[in-house]
């Protein structure tokens, strides 16, 4: 097992563990925490590739609304088939637009994907089934028949979200180590080349860009769950910038990164608001400002500093 | 009575005011290549500071044509000072990075903005209308049109036209198109790039700032007009194709002729129209209207 | 040795003893001391807050000074709330559901508030209802308008003091019919998101009730925070139509008259402004007298006169410097239904548990500011009020904006009955409906 996947499952054992002893509402935050964090894992598949996505959103909210749409019309209640449902609706959504999108590169990808999500926003908004701007209630999930009552349901929730979590960033872990993972840095140096390499470029976005997709699908039913709500304000643009926010918070260099950016902007932003609450958005701002002015890399560059600090005094003693 | 002619007029107006907003974010990102977020936060300081400039001159009880020059003036003193300050004390330090890192600053500093906007001006909605309602109106078909929004389509028209003259007709226009081409010959001639980043960084938030200064007497100004013109601003230039002035105006154009008629013949599509276009417009030339094809570096 | 230790520890042990019940009883006296805490959440940031957000914070600052003090007139006389204070404070509503409902969480469990106080928009509102069922907590709503909430599942925590949307367009149906019987035709123009939509399909549905031979000229749509009108005038002007409906609030609702007033729009068709009573005061004779304005309720300058709204205004604009609008009604209301449950709960308990303050509160009957509050619908936790409408005159001697041809409508006549929906009881023409 190397380094990133002993941390790994030493964070979702220590989180699990946790969870017996916090209290609820620390539940309900870390939920969203890590299910938002695996939209930024994505994301930070598609920066890597040289892609920056503006329209996560579209995916995060599309699975919010086909676990809702599920429950409602086919009644189903089981989370892990629901959170199933959602990955697989928006899987299949980027199947579908990547085969547009993978022509496009950098502002133009940004600007289409946005486009995309904003249009699923006006179609959500307009739609008063679907209940417009307000949206509707998410039932309780169900695990395996077995059905909690709402504190223990939220409880449940956070362990399959760790769960889910751990094994999704292991898989996009091994995903980059391998050959096609490699591609991703490849075609962002120089597309050409690896065309000449055999490889099919598009193809290979395509791929990710799925890939990206079914994760924030995965990242979008987990939270619906967890609040128990879902409304169109999920795919505007400013949700999909917070998901790009975090995202160059983290840094791109380890798959833990998502994580650790998306506790800092989370537990950033429940303390600006709580102490600033008039003024919240400057303090936010600023903090992302200095982030992003002194960390280029994303926080997860001080983890490489320190190591290499350590690393030197070995040399020097 | 609904003929072909409102729709135009429709049109034309609301293009005329999409150009004036979006001309600002065009410019900048023409010759910085920055997408600047915080050009929403330019439209809110200037009709901000021209609304509540206005409200100030009347209240003293001046002549109302003066009222049109502190329009002019509030966006200009508004957008020179945020974008001076911002442009030496942040983005320069930023130039060399990626490209979606110097976005990323922008929407920052757009937050930073908006909060501004706030504490100096309060949650209160100001009203400016004495420069709108000071016109009069026209009566084209039957249906009367307000006057002073007929005037933003020779408005923009004048800012267009200057912008093009400026660029295609002067030496300093030749130089900054000497920068958009190629950033490192231009150096290397000897070109001020610095310099010239800071002058056209400031006429962009100038532009935006005016963009905002001449809505205001048409509005009620609240807090977060900033941020539903963003998505406007930044489809605009997406579709005219990054940089190009005259895509600028065609691309406004559409967008306002395809709103004016879906709002008389089909209102339900009036929230898709500008992103559909956008998409249709992308899909048929990738580069948007305007925009020059990369050559691939290889 | 050990006799004497013992001896010593005999004291000790007495002395600990005395110490741990004055304690004891130090801490049970406390208790009869302790305060309410209510968490409150209005909009504090963003476009609506300054049409709702700031009347409601004025209002909620001046309720619980003076209930603390013991300053209002009565029934509501009496110091804090069952005897004891209020300790508040305040959350910003602005933000995506998630956030809000985050909040709520927050101040519920880790901020261990006795009640929550608050919330403007619909989407908040549907969203926390079921997390404060989840979490047992007693929830009031003041201002969201949606019939859904109650409609939709029994709820035993959450409760709200002021009455459906729906009300605003059936009297505004009723007061259209009374005051132009011979129009033919009506148009609207509505805010493209939930507030908008169902505003005007109710409004459709009741004026299709009242005289199904009207016809719609145009529905205009246009997006939430626009701000730019100059087609939509356009298109309602080219439609003649006899009536136009529209429930925009304060910024688009502003931005609007200020373009379509010059056009003339308001010399072509009468226009009714469901909400319009919050931009009564700040457009003086720049709205056009004849007018129609409501304001979700007898609110403002259409409450009705009583000691309560006399010390209300008095102090509203004394402290306040402006009058207050009808979210500082609904947000007082919201704070004298809880002052209300505790007082009547503490008569039977001192110190109320939440359970026996929901007990008081359901079902009540209480006078509120501007008129009386009924929970009537909702098993008991929905409120209904009456209303009233009436047409904006400016008067151009004392510079003093007016409503007159005032209409007030019975609560039984514009709300739906206690056992039927809103949807089903426009649908089937509004049976059982009171109105003289």
């Amino acid at each position: 097992m190397d380094r990133t996947t002993r941390a790994l499952l030493a964070a979702a054992v220590l989180l699990i563990g946790a969870s017996f002893l916090i209290p609820d509402w620390v539940i309900f935050l870390a939920t969203v925490i890590v299910a938002k964090a695996l939209v930024v894992l994505g994301l930070v598949i598609l920066w890597r590739t040289g892609l920056m996505s503006f329209g996560q959103a579209l995916y995060y909210g599309l699975a919010g609304y086909a676990v809702g749409l599920a429950q409602a019309e086919l009644g189903v209640r089981d989370a892990f088939l629901l959170v199933g449902i959602g990955i697989l609706s928006s899987a299949a959504i980027a199947l579908v637009l990547g085969f547009l999108l993978a022509r496009y590169r950098d502002i133009f990808f940004a600007m289409l994907s946005l486009a995309f999500s904003m249009i699923f926003y006006g179609t959500l908004v307009r739609s008063e089934t679907l209940g417009s701007t307000d949206g509707f209630s998410i039932l309780l999930p169900h695990f395996l028949g077995y059905a909690p009552g709402s504190r223990a349901a939220g409880h449940d929730l956070l362990i399959l979200t760790v769960v889910l979590a751990a094994a999704a960033a292991w898989l996009v872990h091994r995903y980059l180590a391998s050959p096609m993972g490699h591609l991703t840095t490849a075609i962002r140096d120089n597309e050409i080349r690896v065309e000449y390499l055999g490889y099919s470029v598009e193809r290979a976005i395509r791929v990710k860009y799925v890939l990206a997709a079914a994760l924030a699908g995965a990242g979008g039913a987990l939270v619906v769950l967890a609040v128990g709500h879902v409304d169109p304000d999920s795919t505007y643009w400013t949700t999909s910038g917070e998901f790009v926010f975090v995202t160059i918070l983290s840094g791109a260099g380890s798959v833990l990164a998502p994580f650790l950016g998306s506790a800092l902007f989370e537990t950033l932003r429940a303390y600006a608001t709580d102490y600033a609450p008039h003024s919240w958005q400057m303090v936010l701002g600023v903090c992302l400002l200095l982030l992003i002015l002194f960390m280029p890399q994303g926080v997860w560059s001080l983890f490489g500093r320190v190591r290499r600090l350590g690393a030197k005094d070995k040399v020097a003693s | 009575m609904l003929t072909a002619l409102t729709i135009l007029v429709d049109g034309l107006v609301y293009s005329s005011w999409l150009f004036i907003v979006a001309v600002g974010l065009t410019l900048i990102f023409g010759v910085m290549k920055v997408l600047n977020v915080a050009h929403g936060g330019f439209y809110s300081i200037g009709a901000y500071a021209a609304a509540w400039s206005i409200g100030l001159y009347f209240q003293a009880g001046f002549a109302p044509l003066g009222a049109y020059a502190l329009l002019i003036l509030s966006a200009i003193v508004s957008g020179a000072i945020v974008g001076f300050v911002l442009e030496r004390g942040l983005l320069r330090f930023v130039y060399g990075r990626d490209e979606v890192l110097v976005v990323l600053v922008t929407y920052a500093v757009f937050l930073i903005l908006e909060n501004l906007v706030l504490q100096i001006w309060g949650v209160d909605a100001y009203l400016a209308y004495q420069p709108d309602s000071g016109l009069g109106v026209t009566k084209l078909d039957g249906l009367a049109f307000s006057n002073y929004e007929l005037a933003l389509i020779p408005t923009a028209g004048l800012i267009g036209f200057g912008l093009w003259w400026g660029l295609n007709r002067t030496r300093a226009g030749k130089v900054l198109r000497a920068v958009i081409h190629d950033r490192e010959m231009a150096l290397a001639f000897g070109i001020d790039v610095q310099r010239l980043f800071t002058v056209t960084f400031v006429i962009g938030a100038i532009l935006g700032a005016f963009g905002g200064a001449v809505t205001a007497p048409m509005i009620s100004v609240t807090p977060g007009i900033g941020v539903e013109v963003i998505v406007l601003a930044f489809a605009v230039v997406v579709i005219s194709g990054l940089g190009s002035v005259p895509g600028t105006m065609v691309g406004a154009l559409i967008v306002g002729l395809c709103r004016a008629a879906a709002v008389h013949l089909l209102p339900q599509v009036e929230l898709f129209v500008i992103y559909a276009v956008m998409s249709v417009v992308l899909i048929v030339r990738p580069q948007g209207l305007f925009g020059t094809s990369q050559p691939r570096r290889i | 040795m050990f006799a004497r230790k013992t001896g010593m520890g005999a004291l000790h042990r007495a002395a600990a003893t005395i110490l741990a019940a004055s304690v004891l009883a130090l801490g049970a006296a406390e208790a009869h001391a302790e305060s309410v805490k209510i968490g409150l959440v209005t909009f504090l940031s963003g476009p609506a807050a300054a049409p709702f957000g700031v009347p409601a914070q004025h209002a909620a600052d001046l309720m619980i000074d003076a209930i603390n003090k013991g300053e209002l007139p009565a029934p509501f006389h009496t110091k804090g709330v069952g005897g004891a204070a209020i300790d508040s404070f305040w959350v910003d509503e602005a933000g995506p559901v998630t956030k809000v409902v985050q909040d709520f969480r927050d101040m519920v469990e880790r901020r261990d508030v006795n009640a929550v106080v608050g919330y403007v928009s619909s989407g908040s509102c549907l969203g926390i209802a079921p997390v404060a069922e989840e979490l047992k907590k007693l929830t009031v709503f003041f201002d969201c308008g949606t019939p859904r909430i109650f409609e939709a599942a029994k709820l035993h925590y959450v409760f709200r003091t002021s009455a459906t949307a729906t009300m605003d367009s059936v009297g505004a149906a009723r007061y259209l019919m009374t005051e132009f019987p011979k129009m033919k035709s009506f148009g609207g123009i509505n805010q493209n998101y939930a507030w908008g939509q169902d505003s005007w399909h109710d409004f459709e549905a009741a004026m299709k009730d009242l005289k199904p031979s009207l016809a719609i000229t145009t529905v205009q749509f246009p997006k939430l925070f626009a701000g730019q009108y100059s087609a939509e005038i356009s298109a309602l002007l080219a439609s003649h139509s006899d009536v136009i409906h529209s429930s925009f609030f304060d910024g688009d609702l502003e931005s609007f008259i200020l373009q379509a007033e010059p056009r003339g729009l308001f010399q072509e068709s009468h226009v009714v402004f469901t909400t319009g009573e919050t931009v009564m005061f700040r457009f003086g004779s720049k709205l056009p007298d004849g007018t129609i304005l409501g304001g979700r309720g007898p609110y403002g300058v259409l409450a009705h006169p009583s000691a309560l709204n006399t010390w209300f205004r008095k102090s509203f604009i004394e402290k306040f410097g402006t009058p207050p609008t009808y979210p500082a009604y609904q947000m007082a209301n919201a704070l004298l239904g809880v002052k209300f449950a505790y007082d009547k709960a503490a008569k039977a308990h001192p110190n109320p548990s939440q359970e026996q303050v929901i007990e008081a509160l359901t079902h009540a009957k209480y006078e509120g500011m501007g008129t009386e509050i009924d929970m009537a619908n909702g098993d008991g936790h929905q409120a209904i009020t009456d209303t009233a409408y009436g047409e904006y005159k400016y008067d151009t001697k004392t510079g003093q904006p007016t409503l007159t041809h005032i209409v007030y409508y019975p609560a039984a006549c514009v709300n739906p009955p206690a056992n039927m929906n809103s949807t089903d009881w426009l649908k089937a023409g509004m049976p059982g409906a009171k109105c003289k």
